[in-house]
């Protein structure tokens, strides 16, 4: 009689002891809060007590995955003080002793751990299923080898040199090429002279050289 | 009033080439000056430099600062009376007299050879600093090439904890202008050292200037083909693009809601006065090497109307999309903060998502307020206003580095908008620059500062070295805030004094009776009296009264400035400093000198002048008898 006495108010009592376990402010549990509709919009899920259970199965992966050796079960998780925000807080019991609770940063370490798993598993971000007080470790920049825009400024300076220098180039051979110009100008004036083409008329006869303009090649 | 047709110029016909002669050099192509290839070119070239960076950043936050669709009146009518008669003025000067701003204002009377000179001074201390911001937006585009943009997200510190504090507490956008691009000191004492990244950059943009002016107008003339064309292709796609974000026709409204009590307030019409006259581009001496180089009967009084019209219609398109995106921003901003209200008190109260919306948010908080007001206290909830939003200073260098580059990061496919933005920014500054180097150029060569057989690719390469160089100070730490000291008093004050200068040269030293001669050789027909009435008095008229009034103001206010200062406690918002006593002698040379140079060369060629009659004949019979000994010994001639 008295057994089943005491098997009853255990069965009554434990949940009560959960319940004082757990409460809001616990100074081992932690609140998380979930915003299911700015995450998914219109695809989002409803909350319900599967959603709760599927919470609770995470967590206890979460702490299996940290402490290797101990197997957390469903029942280590204790939720309370659910809101239609869809918030609640939570604490975690040790698998050995239901009514020792694990301390907040253990669970806080766990939590880390396994936070991108955690995400996925409910379809949500840190910003959309946020654990108040475990603040997410921010991603590593990437820092490549060489700064993208020097590789751009490096072509568009290959580029404006190599236009300067053709351009320059070019100038410069053009003046030579006006400057040789002007020389065979002058060379085809003087061979006009010595065939004997005056004002444009082409003087028929023989071309006696001995009135040629021999000072050409003689000058003082 | 007496009539003043002229002051007494003689001597003028011996200067000036005759319209005879300039008939004939027409039709034999004499001479070596350059000529343009087409008529495009040229209309082209003028827009480009007409059309910059003011147009984009200036103009949009005038028009809604001073009351919107209401600017439209005393921009327009500021436009027809001010900025196209100037403009005729300085076309036709410089297609009659076919020469650069030195060589017309000499040829007009030597003594006024003071104006040509402060044109090229202002040119190139302007062309200095301007670069400078095309480099900075050479920076922004090498950026542009990654996803995501660098200016999207604060960098993290160095244990990985947090992100860097001076970033979160401004914004990724600022962090990015002040600390990464400009990396700026706190004073403009704090010279803080050269910042490699920006002296490369630097670097680049004169070597670009450098190969575009090479041979003058040779090479400008096809680099204008696309500077010029590119900005309006640009501004199309972004208005086409923006019309379909959300909130742009909000920013719309916002820049045209005519308010029309801004008309009775002063300063509107001064800004506007002096938005026409910046925007022109006038008094350069730019626009007169161009005109130089058309053949003698130009059409020039057409082209002047046509590129007003461009620009006038140029500002207001560029208003039109720079707000529809500002519009898209506000609206961006007003949501997120809305959002994070909502947020906050779904949270304090535990409310169900979905419970508080946009559309009831107000009722929400009043019933909440009612009920819990300390726990609403508690909250520090901000105020979310559209229309604050819309206000924010959004002009110069923080409407192109901050204001846009945040608004580019909203939209999809950020990387794409922000090269085509920074593209078009640079080009607007690029076809700038080429007036400003012609503007420098050209009188350099008029005054033989540099031998004849020097060719034109050396000259420009000395006066972008030499430009680079002295442009070092605005890649340090400190370059921001001598950037905005060079803005406000190198490009404000001569430009008036030379414009003023210029009409009265014109007018009553050159002569109206003869320059409307020589227009009506030019073009065929007499300028009409609008011409004569806006040249002689009413365009001299607002040149001096604004003028008058920005001596008056930058006179007798506090000179300030703003800096970004970290440490000081309205940060983010910048910080008012007075500018350090040696600021002043910077302030005199940059607007001083060049306004002084005008008529301190009018004094030294009157000394000159004076000194050398003085010096001949007193010493006369002496050189007589000497010129004499020396002519009879050369000659050979029996005493």
């Amino acid at each position: 009689m008295l057994v089943w006495i005491l098997f009853l108010l255990c069965q009554v009592g434990a949940p009560a002891l959960a319940q004082d376990l757990c409460q809001r402010d616990a100074p081992n549990g932690y609140k998380v809060r979930i915003s299911l509709k700015t995450a998914l919009g219109e695809d989002a899920y409803e909350w319900n007590q599967s959603e709760m259970f599927f919470f609770q199965a995470t967590m206890a992966f979460a702490m299996r995955r940290h402490f290797q050796m101990e197997t957390y079960n469903v029942d280590n998780i204790i939720l309370c003080v659910q809101t239609s925000r869809v918030s609640f807080w939570f604490v975690v019991t040790s698998p050995d002793n239901t009514t020792m609770l694990i301390p907040k940063a253990d669970v806080e370490k766990a939590v880390r751990m396994s936070r991108h798993r955690i995400n996925n598993a409910f379809l949500l971000s840190d910003r959309t299923l946020e654990f108040l007080g475990i603040y997410p470790t921010l991603a590593a920049p990437v820092n490549p080898d060489t700064p993208p825009w020097l590789i751009v400024f490096g072509v568009v300076i290959g580029a404006v040199c190599a236009g300067i220098i053709a351009l320059l180039v070019s100038s410069l051979l053009q003046k030579r090429r006006k400057e040789k110009g002007m020389t065979e100008d002058g060379q085809d004036e003087e061979d006009m002279q010595v065939k004997g083409v005056e004002n444009g008329i082409n003087l028929d006869g023989t071309y006696n050289r001995g009135f040629t303009d021999d000072d050409r090649f003689t000058k003082l | 009033i007496i009539r003043l047709s002229s002051l007494p110029n003689p001597g003028l016909d011996d200067r000036i080439p005759s319209h005879q002669e300039l008939e004939r050099m027409e039709k034999e192509e004499a001479g070596d000056r350059p000529k343009w290839d087409n008529k495009t070119q040229y209309m082209l070239t003028c827009v480009g430099f007409c059309v910059g960076l003011g147009n984009v950043w200036r103009f949009p936050y005038l028009c809604q600062s001073h009351g919107g669709g209401a600017f439209m009146i005393p921009f327009l009518i500021l436009l027809v009376l001010e900025g196209i008669p100037l403009l005729h003025l300085e076309f036709a000067i410089g297609q009659r007299l076919r020469s650069g701003s030195v060589g017309v204002w000499t040829a007009i009377n030597p003594y006024l050879t003071g104006v040509g000179i402060a044109s090229l001074l202002v040119s190139f201390l302007v062309g200095m600093y301007y670069n400078t911001i095309i480099a900075w937006v050479m920076w922004y585009f090498f950026n542009s090439f990654q996803n995501p943009l660098p200016w999207s997200q604060c960098p993290v510190n160095a244990n990985l904890t947090d992100l860097v504090s001076e970033c979160a507490r401004s914004s990724p956008v600022d962090y990015f202008w002040y600390r990464d691009t400009l990396n700026t000191s706190t004073s403009i004492g704090d010279s803080g050292g050269l910042q490699w990244w920006m002296v490369l950059c630097l670097l680049c943009a004169w070597l670009l200037l450098y190969v575009c002016c090479l041979r003058g107008i040779e090479t400008t003339g096809k680099a204008v083909y696309v500077t010029s064309t590119l900005p309006y292709v640009v501004l199309t796609i972004f208005l086409i693009r923006g019309l379909t974000l959300k909130g742009s026709l909000d920013g719309i409204k916002f820049l045209f809601t005519p308010d029309l009590n801004e008309l009775m307030n002063p300063s509107t019409w001064l800004d506007a006065g002096a938005q026409v006259f910046y925007s022109f581009s006038l008094a350069f001496g730019g626009l007169i090497s161009f005109s130089s180089y058309n053949s003698v009967h130009n059409n020039c009084e057409q082209d002047a109307v046509i590129i007003s019209i461009i620009n006038g219609f140029t500002s207001v398109y560029a208003a039109t999309v720079i707000y529809s995106i500002i519009g898209f921003r506000a609206t961006e901003r007003f949501d997120d903060c809305l959002e994070g209200n909502i947020l906050a008190l779904l949270n304090a109260f535990s409310l169900a998502e979905g419970n508080i919306t946009e559309g009831n948010y107000a009722e929400s908080l009043q019933n909440l307020n009612g009920t819990f007001p300390e726990t609403i206290q508690s909250l520090d909830l901000k105020t979310c206003d559209l229309q604050t939003f819309l206000s924010q200073g959004v002009e110069g260098t923080g409407l192109a580095f901050i204001v846009f580059t945040e608004a580019i990061t909203k939209m999809p496919v950020s990387p794409l908008w922000s090269i085509l933005f920074f593209i078009m920014l640079f080009c607007l500054g690029l076809s700038t620059m080429f007036g400003s180097i012609e503007g420098t150029v050209v009188p350099l060569q008029d005054l033989n500062i540099f031998p004849k057989r020097w060719p034109k690719e050396a000259i420009t390469g000395i006066v972008c070295l030499v430009s680079f160089i002295i442009a070092l100070i605005f890649a340090q730490s400190s370059g921001n805030y001598w950037l905005a000291l060079f803005d406000s008093f190198a490009g404000s004050i001569p430009l008036l004094v030379i414009a003023f200068c210029e009409m009265i040269a014109v007018v009553y030293i050159y002569g109206i009776d003869r320059f409307n001669k020589d227009i009506e050789f030019m073009i065929g027909h007499k300028p009409n009296l609008f011409w004569q009435v806006t040249w002689r008095f009413v365009s001299p008229l607002i040149v001096l009264v604004i003028f008058v009034f920005y001596f008056v103001t930058k006179v007798s206010s506090n000179v300030t400035y703003i800096a970004w200062n970290p440490s000081s406690e309205d940060f983010p918002t910048l910080e008012v400093l007075e500018y350090p006593a040696w600021i002043y002698v910077i302030i005199f040379i940059l607007a001083g000198v060049p306004s002084l140079v005008v008529p301190g060369t009018a004094m030294f060629k009157l000394i000159r002048r004076c000194c050398s009659q003085f010096h001949l004949n007193s010493v006369n019979p002496v050189n007589l008898r000497m010129e004499n000994n020396s002519i009879s010994g050369h000659l050979n001639l029996p005493n």
